[in-house]
């Protein structure tokens, strides 16, 4: 009965129609919450003291690494849904992965584009090929690019969806390799300064602004992603009422 | 060049990408949703929309 009921509440959750009712809902607070959060974070990292080895450059920090880090958690976003497309065959999975692409390679670029114009001043050089963590970073974005194209290149929607939920886990892998990239080799990348076992090693004047702005980017990856989905399931309703109008028709 | 042109560089550009992200929701968004809006104007419903009784096929 209990197993039942459970099963109840699942089944109403994954209903599109009701992730549309939901999503409608919270998204102009998630969008109100993302935007204050972000004039604060903005207020914080500006007023922040200058670090006494980067100076003025350890601002780039306050989008770099949440940046970096949404990068990862979107691709996580992804195997999860991938997960429910393959295990559970989840109705919003496979709209939360085809969703969530398009944002992940946006902060990825972000990572890589802000990553660079900090090495330039700081280590001399725009890039370093036979650096680990630079190397997976652009090999995650070359992903969500290659995951982009074979989401448009099937026709077939339930194809599509397989095709890419196996690509996205096999894909994964190169998570871990992000995350310990910069303890497993010698790299030019500093090591992590935040999430330690030791604690943060950032002093609390720069670790506040840094994690009001990792909020905000988390909270803004969610509104967008929210969004993108009803965006989708939207498409996926028309075309579906497309086809019922051409069988009528015909 | 400066290093105030770098930082201002980084944040130049991540707010260009975050506005092209936020626009291209919200664009997709409003064409979905005309486009719905069209199909159901011309009297084309979902399947799940329509009464019990008129549809024959357990399809959902």
């Amino acid at each position: 009965m209990t197993t039942t009921t459970a099963g109840n509440a699942f089944t109403n959750l994954a209903n599109p129609t009701r992730f549309l009712n939901l999503s409608g809902a919270v998204l102009p607070w998630m969008t109100g919450i993302t935007a204050l959060l972000f004039a604060v974070g903005l207020f914080m990292a500006f007023t922040a003291p200058e670090d006494y080895q980067q100076g003025v450059t350890v601002r780039i920090m306050y989008i770099h690494v949440p940046a970096a880090w949404l990068s990862m958690m979107c691709y996580t976003v992804m195997a999860i849904s991938a997960i429910g497309t393959l295990v559970w065959r989840h109705p919003l999975a496979d709209v939360s992965a085809k969703a969530a692409a398009p944002i992940g390679a946006a902060f990825t670029f972000l990572a890589l584009v802000t990553g660079s114009l900090w090495g330039k001043p700081m280590w001399g050089a725009w890039w370093a090929w036979g650096d680990a963590r630079l190397t997976s970073v652009f090999v995650l974005f070359l992903m969500y690019l290659g995951l982009i194209a074979l989401i448009r290149a099937i026709p077939d929607p339930s194809r599509a969806a397989r095709l890419t939920a196996i690509v996205i886990l096999v894909g994964f892998v190169n998570i871990p390799i992000i995350k310990f990239s910069v303890e497993w080799w010698n790299t030019l990348h500093q090591p992590a300064s935040v999430i330690r076992l030791d604690g943060p090693s950032i002093h609390p004047s720069m670790l506040y602004p840094l994690l009001v702005m990792a909020l905000a980017f988390t909270l803004l990856f969610f509104t967008l992603h929210f969004s993108a989905m009803r965006a989708e399931i939207w498409r996926r309703r028309v075309s579906s009422m497309r086809r019922r109008a051409a069988q009528a028709a015909a | 060049m400066s290093h105030d042109v770098y930082v201002a560089l980084a944040y130049g550009i991540t707010a260009i990408v975050i506005a092209a992200l936020i626009l291209w929701v919200v664009l997709d968004q409003r064409a979905r949703r005309t486009e719905l809006s069209e199909l159901e104007a011309r009297g084309v419903r979902r399947r799940s929309a329509l009464p019990p009784a008129s549809g024959t096929d357990h399809g959902g």
